[in-house]
């Protein structure tokens, strides 16, 4: 991992997405809390779910990947990331791993479908089959697709790990993570 | 002792060096290279391994290097002899390591974050303590069934590691050998009986040793949820201890 540093007046310029998750990865980057305040000044968040913007910008630094992927679409988006940013962090369990995401891999496709959308639908079952992407039969986790070149793991990763994270970009040196995250 | 006593001949570790042990601790010879790893305070890290059990060599992960030959040996399995040179760690063995962890969590369906044992499991703690931060192979995402016929506990495949902890604590310390292995390769897994439902075992004493000795969720407590389970194996060398005491 090597980036020019950046001079004091420019800002590390950050994204975020959500693919295939909760969102709790995102909650918990938020419980940095006060300490992100702080690093606000230093970074310019370009895209994310929290950011009123739909197209992924160029020249990005550094962009969190929540969630797993699981269709076509997500993986269109994953190649318009990593073409688009220096470093990509897979963001927490499903990222890394697939996760609870993953666990529909056990069963077949239309199995899911099925249970998901007829099975267990109270009202109007119908199983979507327009306007929106088609699923792929196997979640997988974002590395199968793209390099990745930080692993930051955990469901959610601890706040206190992310702000690790974010410091050492800003900082311009690899994060120390020993101890600060698992699995789970 | 006197002029004429014949002096005892030198150990010709030329011969055949495999079969001499020069090393004695407490007049035993049957030391590995794990136990005096650990005796001297040098980690080396198992899974398979649980002090009161005996060795199977199963995880691998206790590979270690001797000087002068290109395999690797389980440190569990591997007794110490005269002029061995051993490396427990090293770039080579390190990234040995991490491969197993990574084919081991690859095989079956080890899903953390809904885990009865999070926070509290070996594997786990295995992953984090060998920097394992991804998988670099392709997940199997193999279907496997949760035998929860048992009224106390419950059986989850998809987290089973195949340490075979629960059958040797249930053959060697309960007795009972109600656990077993069927299946090669890729299909073995563990069984009750013959191959019954664990519910209808009729050797379980349900004693509950198994679930102890279990280093991840495979064998649980039921009535336990996410996060809300730990093992205490550490029942085993005191329980061993006591027994010992009461002997003749």
């Amino acid at each position: 991992m090597s980036t020019p540093s950046k001079s004091p007046a420019e800002k590390m310029r950050i994204a975020t997405i959500w693919l295939d998750g909760c969102s709790g990865c995102h909650m918990s980057l938020l419980d940095i809390d006060q300490r992100l305040v702080a690093a606000a000044n230093r970074i310019d968040l370009v895209f994310s779910p929290i950011v009123d913007t739909r197209t992924y910008p160029q020249n990005v630094d550094v962009c969190f990947i929540e969630g797993a992927v699981a269709s076509e679409e997500d993986v269109e988006k994953l190649h318009l990331i990593r073409s688009n940013t220096r470093r990509v962090v897979a963001f927490g369990d499903c990222a890394v791993t697939g996760n609870i995401s993953a666990m529909r891999n056990r069963f077949a496709l239309q199995e899911v479908m099925q249970r998901s959308y007829l099975e267990n639908a109270t009202h109007q079952p119908r199983t979507p089959d327009r306007d929106i992407p088609h699923l792929f039969d196997k979640v997988r986790p974002v590395h199968a697709f793209i390099d990745v070149d930080l692993f930051l793991p955990g469901c959610p990763p601890p706040a206190d790990a992310i702000f690790e994270v974010l410091s050492a970009l800003l900082e311009d040196r690899l994060p120390d993570l020993a101890g600060r995250v698992r699995f789970g | 002792m006197t002029s004429n006593a014949s002096i005892p001949p030198k150990p010709r570790t030329d011969v055949n060096p495999a079969r001499i042990y020069t090393l004695r601790i407490n007049g035993r010879e049957d030391e590995t290279i794990l136990t005096v790893a650990r005796q001297n305070g040098i980690d080396i890290p198992t899974l398979c391994h649980l002090d009161g059990l005996a060795e199977r060599g199963a995880c691998r992960l206790c590979i270690v290097e001797i000087q002068g030959s290109p395999k690797l040996y389980a440190a569990c399995v591997t007794l110490v002899k005269q002029d061995m040179d051993v490396i427990t760690d090293s770039p080579r063995i390190r990234d040995y390591r991490r491969k197993i962890l990574e084919l081991i969590f690859s095989e079956r369906n080890h899903v953390c974050s809904v885990c009865v044992v999070n926070g509290n499991c070996e594997l786990q703690n295995l992953a984090v303590k060998l920097g394992m931060t991804h998988v670099r192979y392709g997940y199997l995402n193999l279907t496997h069934a949760v035998d929860a016929s048992h009224p106390r506990f419950s059986l989850d495949h998809n987290r089973c590691v195949l340490c075979l902890r629960c059958i040797r604590v249930c053959k060697d310390i309960e007795g009972a050998h109600t656990w077993d292995i069927a299946g090669r390769g890729i299909h073995a897994r563990i069984i009750s009986d013959l191959n019954q439902p664990w519910g209808e075992s009729e050797t379980c004493t349900g004693c509950g040793k198994c679930v102890q000795v279990c280093p991840t969720g495979a064998l649980s407590e039921k009535g336990k949820s996410v996060a809300e389970m730990t093992k205490r194996p550490e029942f085993l060398p005191y329980l061993q201890m006591m027994r010992k005491e009461a002997e003749p």
